[in-house]
């Protein structure tokens, strides 16, 4: 018996697990025939999935959310059960408003609290001439952690900026055109800015918000339910794609195989210093960040329900939903860690014995589990903050009177 | 017919696929059709035409920017939203199967949108077609081309009349379970690679 699945994805770094399922070999080993289909728009995802033309998809962990709250015209209903990685993005701006934050104290350590003040005292100086940042998508962690660090730097994300969306290959050179200013993107796009367009880190996904969740494994919610054990299979071959993924040695091959044409179908330089955490920041200088993206260790593909719960919280923060009750149970139930305990149980996989967890409560990495070998966090917002899944309301009536 | 006053924007970066499409909606009595096929400061021309209605193919990559113009219309007069018939799967289904993606300025009656997203898919439809029959064409020209050059090879290096190296080519490919052009091309190939001035 073998499981047909076609999945979409979109040319990023952080689609290694699906391609290196089929790629190594992890798919086949399960009796899956999954053909990758690449797409160039998130819409295209979400109007392949909704007509059936896919039947699971790489997609932007907001985005099933949303579409489950029927935010969008065309929402197929979705299931989360299981993520991609974690984090991967980083925030990049041109060598000019490198130059001013630099002139305000920013430094290249990629500091989320540091650079956040300098930026800030970049606008305050000239409030006329507004900075305009690109995202990819109004429902993406790139839109919410851009926000988040700039709210939390004192920068009034609606006012004292503008936030538009762009084709993630194209912001690199609107950002050499001046069109934009920066932008919060995923791998290899930030980079490529600053090999190839003359850009600057300003920092990190990873250091806004350690080990935070990025893209996720998107499921037809009626395929889902009319196939199970391929569904079941799927979950098997893209753990152990995770963990091919996650180790050193084999990250040279997976940059390699993710420049080809039909996948990223850029340079493995590009790749590279996503997967070895060894980034070039702008000017020549190369630094380390600690868990830039991280597709294994951690839990790293286990769908926290307090992940789908902060990402509601930020689309009621910024004005995409009202809050209720039943919008906040919709959000919480898309994501279904107990689908992935249950399939991985039996193979064996160390995982979290809770399915939400307090965010930013671990400051240093610590051994969860009865076996010691799983390790979380840290996972600290960079500004102290903490989301307790049990407490929504609270945090989300904190942070709309922060916008105030 | 009588002509519509619905300004009707088609943003495609295939020309030609983009022309097909402005023809037939002009036929159809739009007789306000405006093209964009460069990706070039696409919000602010959306925003100068100010149009009540585009039509996109499905695989533009810009698709992400125009549907943030739902909730954030500051760069455009009026907000876009998609065009989705939810009392009709089928032409949701169509749509996406010819590859064609519409957006309606907000508060526009679906009905008086429905038969361009008719045309549209008709017209994307068409033009598939026709690139497939063109790209068959071209693959058989190229075929001939190749087997043309093997039989040549083989008429020089072993003798052989046309009619004898054909059929050499033809049983080697039936012998081997291939098609004769795969034959043809490894051939052309190797000798390419034993005597780079052979295979010309």
């Amino acid at each position: 018996m073998t499981y047909e699945i076609t999945a979409g994805f979109v040319p990023l770094l952080d689609s290694a697990i699906l391609v290196a399922a089929r790629e190594k070999g992890f798919a086949e080993k399960n009796s899956i025939a999954l053909s990758l289909v690449r797409e160039r728009s998130w819409a295209s995802i979400r109007d392949r999935l909704a007509v059936s033309h896919f039947n699971v998809a790489h997609i932007l962990g907001p985005m099933p959310i949303a579409f489950n709250l029927g935010l969008d015209p065309l929402s197929p209903k979705m299931i989360v059960p299981m993520a991609l990685g974690l984090g991967g993005n980083a925030v990049t701006v041109s060598a000019k408003l490198w130059r001013a934050m630099a002139g305000q104290g920013a430094m290249a350590n990629l500091d989320a609290y540091n650079n956040g003040q300098a930026l800030r005292g970049v606008i305050a100086a000239k409030p006329s001439d507004p900075p305009r940042f690109g995202v990819v998508h109004p429902y993406s962690g790139h839109n919410y952690e851009l926000r988040y660090w700039l709210a939390a730097s004192g920068i009034d994300p609606d006012r004292d900026i503008e936030i538009l969306v762009l084709p993630p290959p194209d912001m690199g050179d609107a950002l050499a055109e001046g069109l934009i200013d920066g932008y919060c993107a995923g791998e290899p796009w930030n980079t490529y800015g600053v090999l190839n367009r003359g850009a600057h880190l300003a920092t990190t996904k990873a250091a806004i918000w350690k080990s935070s969740p990025e893209k996720v494994l998107g499921v037809n919610a009626g395929w889902a339910e009319a196939h199970p054990e391929a569904l079941s299979a799927l979950i098997v071959a893209l753990e152990e794609a995770s963990r091919w993924c996650g180790r050193a040695e084999n990250h040279a091959e997976l940059a390699d195989i993710l420049s080809r044409p039909a996948y990223v179908g850029r340079d493995s330089a590009l790749l590279l210093p996503a997967l070895t955490g060894l980034l070039p920041v702008g000017g020549g200088d190369i630094r380390a960040v600690q868990d830039f993206f991280v597709p294994q260790a951690k839990a790293a593909t286990f769908p926290w329900k307090s992940h789908a719960l902060w990402f509601y919280t930020q689309m009621v923060r910024w004005g995409q939903i009202e809050h209720s009750l039943s919008h906040q149970q919709i959000a919480a139930e898309t994501y279904r860690p107990d689908l992935y305990r249950n399939v991985l149980k039996a193979q064996g996989v160390v995982m979290p014995s809770a399915s939400a967890k307090v965010e930013g409560a671990l400051t240093v990495e610590t051994p969860v589990g009865s076996s010691g070998t799983l390790s979380l966090g840290p996972d600290g917002f960079f500004d102290g903050g903490l989301f307790d899944p049990d407490a929504v309301g609270d945090y989300i009536a904190a942070q709309a009177k922060h916008l105030a | 017919m009588k002509s519509s006053s619905l300004t009707v924007l088609v943003i495609d970066e295939n020309r030609i696929r983009a022309s097909i499409i402005e023809e037939g909606l002009r036929e159809g009595g739009y007789d306000q059709v405006r093209i964009i096929d460069d990706m070039h400061g696409l919000a602010r021309r959306i925003a100068e035409i100010n149009p009540d209605v585009i039509v996109i193919d499905l695989e533009n990559p810009n698709r992400d920017m125009l549907e943030s113009f739902f909730q954030i219309s500051r760069a455009i007069q009026r907000p876009i939203a998609m065009f989705v018939d939810k009392s009709d799967e089928a032409s949701i289904e169509a749509a996406v199967d010819a590859g064609v993606s519409a957006y309606i300025v907000d508060g526009l009656k679906q009905e008086r949108v429905r038969p361009i997203l008719k045309m549209a898919i008709s017209r994307f439809n068409a033009f598939s077609r026709l690139s497939r029959e063109l790209d068959e064409t071209r693959g058989e020209l190229e075929n001939r081309k190749i087997i043309d050059r093997a039989k040549g090879l083989l008429m020089r290096s072993r003798g052989l009349s046309e009619e004898a190296a054909y059929a050499l080519l033809r049983k080697a490919a039936m012998n081997q379970n291939r098609k004769i052009v795969e034959i043809a091309q490894s051939l052309v190939t190797a000798a390419s690679l034993l005597d780079p001035g052979a295979s010309e």
